[in-house]
């Protein structure tokens, strides 16, 4: 009977996180661009727009090219799903997540990616340039954020002798010390790089141009309509809630639920939306005073993310 | 009841061989594969037995080599070998009959290809330098005759032979000297003399050897910069060829560096193991960066092959730098890793380039240029191809994935280390692990996206018809156990984790666990794959079901449409305008281009008329291998220019040859005195 009540826990706190992020994911990108637009001057529109475009995505018919496979469908498929996986066992909301003990950093990150490829390679189907050239724009960046990537998850596990994430977490909460250490500052610096390169943020790039030659993400889904676009914008902004929510839980882990019982989980949440509406308020007003990099200059800023991620590890293994 | 299969693998391999160019067209590709597949059989079975008993199976007569004698002996290293060499023939041999058509029913390759089989599948058996050798040199021999299958109708398949031929026999070379000095210095030729003399040697006889075993066995795998021949004889030999070059040959270079450098020498200073990590690093980044810039599709494997083997030599690399500062947990670790990375890379390359012949096979050109489409003329090849590329790069739920997690567990826990050399290279290692799992990643977005998807770019590739149904299943096997192996890694690992003890100087159990997740023994690492896939395919299933529920007026219109694609307002596009695997890599190219300075032709031609207005564009680029392009072809130029210097000394002129051979002797006799 305990073990069946544990279970069910369990997966109440996974969709429980699941169901924060989906909800969470198209109310962060509303809540930016309300920051933006007050910011510019103009009013904007409500917080909650982008849960109302994709309830009217939702409604409307799917189109594919004509000479597409079934990879074009399994694209925006394979990103949602990839994304809810990993959210349903990432220490979000609690620092125990259900199969915490097998929830690996680098499992996380290659499940994510997963997500990414099948996107490109759905880009690809179209058989159109449009699709081509976001496709392999990023994978360009893809290629190179990656290196970053891994050190910096290199550097904050050897400081903690684990990958493991919510080991990752729980080191912060019993061990501050360990958020102050210079690795743990320079590898989260390069996660942030990161971030913000795979979510398609400024300066990377432009999440808001209608000009088809300076898209990258764009670009990619210029074809998807109906519930599949819809699938596409709430993959995507799910995965912007996801990466921030991990990485402010890595760099201030206080109020993470670290003990069951439904007072903490919520006291997680809230601490939680507090501190990723935070990073995603500070991002939006970073982006107003920013301006798109040139597509060749940006293996300097991601090298430069690489480099940080470098240090940190050097340092962790120095100590 | 042991030695019975051993005497199968060698006698079922030469009858194949022997059918094989001896029977009438009709027969003689069944027979041969049938004959290769008793001998596979008898290899797994003499493995599997060898690694569940713990006992190795030895055999020795002195019937078939004369002076020498053969000697085999079968450990749980070389079963492992065997099994994952075994594997790929079976696939492989099953895709034969389906490919035979193609040209791959002559005497000649029909003999080749089940002798090449068993010469690998005997190589791990060889247990005296004499074997070894005659088993390494048939290897390579009937190697060459497959990759010269196809040198009437095409001249890059002789040029790429002259290559192999050159590059292979100048690694035997390097290993002949190796195993030479070994036995020379131990008093007795066979392994297990060698074994119990080789600690005794000085350490820089023990250095020149493991250096020169290095190279020698570094060049079959394909480690940079002795990879030249590899993109060339892989690229060029024929579908099932390709596939057992680069899914079985290439693990007999690494075996050759286990068995010399963990096995016969019982491993070494920390420089030693330096220097294969940075092999590794370099090959693999090389690798991965060729790969993503070819346009070619199996020249694009091949490079792919340097650069998975790069992985696993970097992960050997890391085994014997934690040996030696005394890591034992770590290093054996890393061995499991590099081992696994190994069998991985077995199946998904051989998947990869079954699919690849059989593209090749039905559009006649492996120019990613001109293909396109085809996952929906060739659905089943499509698919494995899918899933081979999902696979090296190291995707879940496939099996790629368990390695490099495996590989970036070792390096991760073999730190804080206090030997600052060590540190390092591991922090260099993981540098060079991530960009090449990021190349990795947009060179097979690349090869699966620009090949198989979109529209058709030639008439070849619109017209082209699924392969024949044993090409298929062979194929189709080999992606499975990706799959498989990609969910329940636990099938293989003990297996592995025996073969890694027997490699020598590590300890037996490192990552063990249920069938389910994967725990690294007294460290903090657990994976479980099946239920990360299992979570997965909940996963897209409710998203699945959700896109369906949201559709509500589905009786209206049909659920997905058909329609042209957006072209910026214009009424009509052709394929042509499409993004090619050149245009995709472009960006790549550009910011790599300092290493791989690619030679670019830009020819603007104008109307007589008027310089404003543009005739004709041509844009020619290439990305010869740089290493090549400065390296080997002006050593070649250079030794050429010494051979024509020397043709003036002969002029046909006895008297002159006999002015020689008196000067020669002058000099000889005043040197002695």
């Amino acid at each position: 009977m305990n073990g069946l009540t544990h279970v069910l826990t369990q997966v109440l706190v996974a969709l429980f996180q699941v169901a924060a992020v989906a909800v969470g994911g198209p109310l962060l990108l509303g809540l930016m661009r309300k920051v933006r637009s007050r910011l510019e001057g103009r009013a904007g529109a409500p917080i909650h727009q982008p849960l109302l475009d994709l309830r009217k995505l939702f409604a409307k018919q799917r189109m594919r090219p004509r000479d597409s496979s079934w990879v074009f469908g399994a694209g925006p498929v394979v990103l949602v799903a990839t994304v809810v996986a990993v959210t349903a066992v990432s220490p979000l909301v609690s620092a125990s997540p259900p199969l915490g003990q097998s929830s690996d950093f680098f499992a996380v990150v290659f499940v994510l990616l997963l997500g990414s490829v099948l996107l490109a390679l759905s880009a690809l189907d179209t058989g159109t340039a449009f699709g081509g050239m976001g496709s392999s724009r990023s994978m360009t960046i893809g290629a190179l954020c990656e290196p970053a990537l891994l050190v910096a998850i290199l550097a904050m596990a050897i400081a903690a002798r684990t990958s493991n994430l919510p080991a990752l977490v729980r080191v912060g909460i019993s061990h501050p010390a360990v958020i102050a250490s210079p690795a743990r500052i320079l590898a989260l610096a390069s996660f942030l790089v990161v971030i913000l390169a795979e979510s398609g943020r400024l300066p990377v790039d432009n999440p808001s141009t209608h000009l088809e030659l300076t898209m990258i993400h764009e670009a990619m889904v210029l074809e998807y309509s109906g519930a599949d676009l819809g699938l596409i914008i709430l993959g995507e902004s799910m995965r912007l809630v996801f990466l921030l929510g991990l990485f402010v839980n890595l760099f201030v882990p206080w109020g993470v639920a670290d003990r069951p019982g439904v007072l903490f989980v919520g006291l997680g949440l809230l601490a939680l939306v507090a501190k990723v509406c935070a990073v995603g308020a500070t991002i939006a007003v970073f982006e107003v005073f920013t301006a798109k990099l040139r597509l060749f200059r940006l293996p300097e800023l991601l090298a430069g993310g690489f480099v940080l991620a470098l240090l940190g590890a050097l340092t962790a293994v120095v100590r | 009841m042991n030695e019975v299969y051993v005497v199968t693998v060698g006698l079922a391999g030469l009858i194949a061989a022997i059918l094989g160019g001896a029977l009438p067209l009709a027969s003689r590709v069944g027979a041969a594969v049938a004959l290769t597949w008793l001998s596979c059989g008898a290899g797994i079975a003499a493995a599997v037995s060898v690694l569940s008993s713990g006992h190795v199976i030895s055999l020795s007569t002195t019937a078939i080599l004369p002076l020498t004698g053969v000697t085999l002996v079968l450990n749980p290293l070389g079963a492992l070998f065997v099994i994952s060499i075994s594997v790929v023939a079976l696939a492989s041999t099953l895709y034969w009959l389906g490919y035979a058509s193609h040209g791959l029913d002559t005497r000649s390759a029909s003999s080749a290809l089940p002798l090449f089989v068993t010469s690998m599948l005997l190589v791990p058996f060889a247990a005296s330098v004499a074997t070894f050798l005659v088993l390494w040199e048939m290897m390579a021999l009937t190697s060459l005759v497959l990759v010269l299958t196809d040198q009437s109708r095409r001249e890059a398949a002789r040029s790429a032979a002259q290559w192999y031929a050159v590059m292979t026999h100048a690694g035997a070379a390097a290993i002949l000297l190796a195993l030479i000095l070994l036995s020379a210095h131990s008093g007795g030729q066979t392994f297990a003399d060698i074994e119990a003399h080789a600690r005794h040697l000085s350490g820089a006889v023990r250095g020149t050897i493991f250096v020169l075993a290095l190279l020698g066995f570094g060049s079959k795998a394909g480690a940079v910069p002795l990879h030249v021949w590899l993109p060339k004889a892989h690229a060029e030999a024929p579908g099932p060829a390709s596939a057992l070059m680069s899914g079985a040959m290439v693990n007999l270079g690494i075996y050759g560096i286990i068995l010399v450098g963990n096995e016969l020498l019982g491993g070494g200073p920390v420089w030693w193991w330096l220097l294969v990590s940075l092999l590794g690093v370099v090959s693999a980044l090389y690798g991965a960066l060729y790969a993503a810039t070819s346009s070619d599709l199996k020249r694009l494997l091949a490079y792919s092959t340097t650069d998975n083997m790069g992985l696993v030599l970097i992960a050997l690399g890391a085994s014997g730098l934690f040996g030696a500062v005394g890591r034992p947990t770590t290093a054996a670790i890393a061995m499991v890793a590099a081992l696994l990375l190994l069998i991985n890379h077995s199946v998904f390359k051989g998947a990869l380039f079954l699919a690849a012949g059989a593209v090749q096979a039905a559009t006649g050109t492996r120019d990613l240029d001109r293909l396109g489409g085809l996952m929906r003329r060739m659905p089943v090849t499509g698919v494995v191809f899918f899933v081979g590329a999902l696979s090296v790069a190291a995707l879940p739920p496939f099996n790629g994935f368990v390695g490099e997690w495996l590989l970036f567990q070792g390096l991760l826990h073999g730190l804080p280390t206090s030997n600052t050399s060590v540190v390092i290279s591991v922090a260099v290692a993981v540098a060079a692990l991530a960009l090449t799992g990021g190349l990795t990643v947009a060179a097979f977005v690349k090869a699966t996206g620009i090949g198989f998807l979109g529209r058709a770019r030639s008439i070849e590739a619109a017209e082209a018809h699924e392969a024949a149904i044993t090409m298929r299943l062979g194929a189709a096997a080999l992606a499975t156990l990706c799959l498989v192996l990609g969910l329940v890694p636990m099938l293989v690992l003990p297996a592995i984790e025996r073969a890694a003890a027997s490699a020598g100087r590590v300890s037996a159990t490192s990552a063990t666990g249920g069938w389910i997740s994967l725990h690294l023994l007294g460290l903090r690492g657990v994976l479980a794959p099946s239920l990360l896939a299992g979570g997965l395919a909940i996963a897209v299933l409710v998203v699945i079901v959700i896109r369906r529920l949201t559709h509500r007026r589905s009786h209206a219109w049909p659920a997905v449409n058909p329609v042209e694609p957006w072209g910026s307002g214009r009424k009509l596009q052709t394929a042509r305008m499409q993004y090619t695997a050149t245009s995709f890599a472009e960006p790549l190219q550009r910011v790599f281009d300092d290493v791989i300075r690619p030679s670019r032709d830009l020819d603007v031609s104008h109307f007589v008329e008027s310089r404003y207005y543009i005739e004709r564009i041509a844009y020619h680029t290439s990305n010869d291998d740089v290493l090549e392009r400065h390296f080997y072809r002006p050593f070649i130029a250079s030794v050429r220019w010494w051979g024509q210097r020397a043709r003036r000394l002969q002029n046909g002129s006895v008297h002159r040859y006999l002015a020689f051979g008196f000067v020669a002797l002058v000099i000889v006799l005043v040197v002695v005195a």
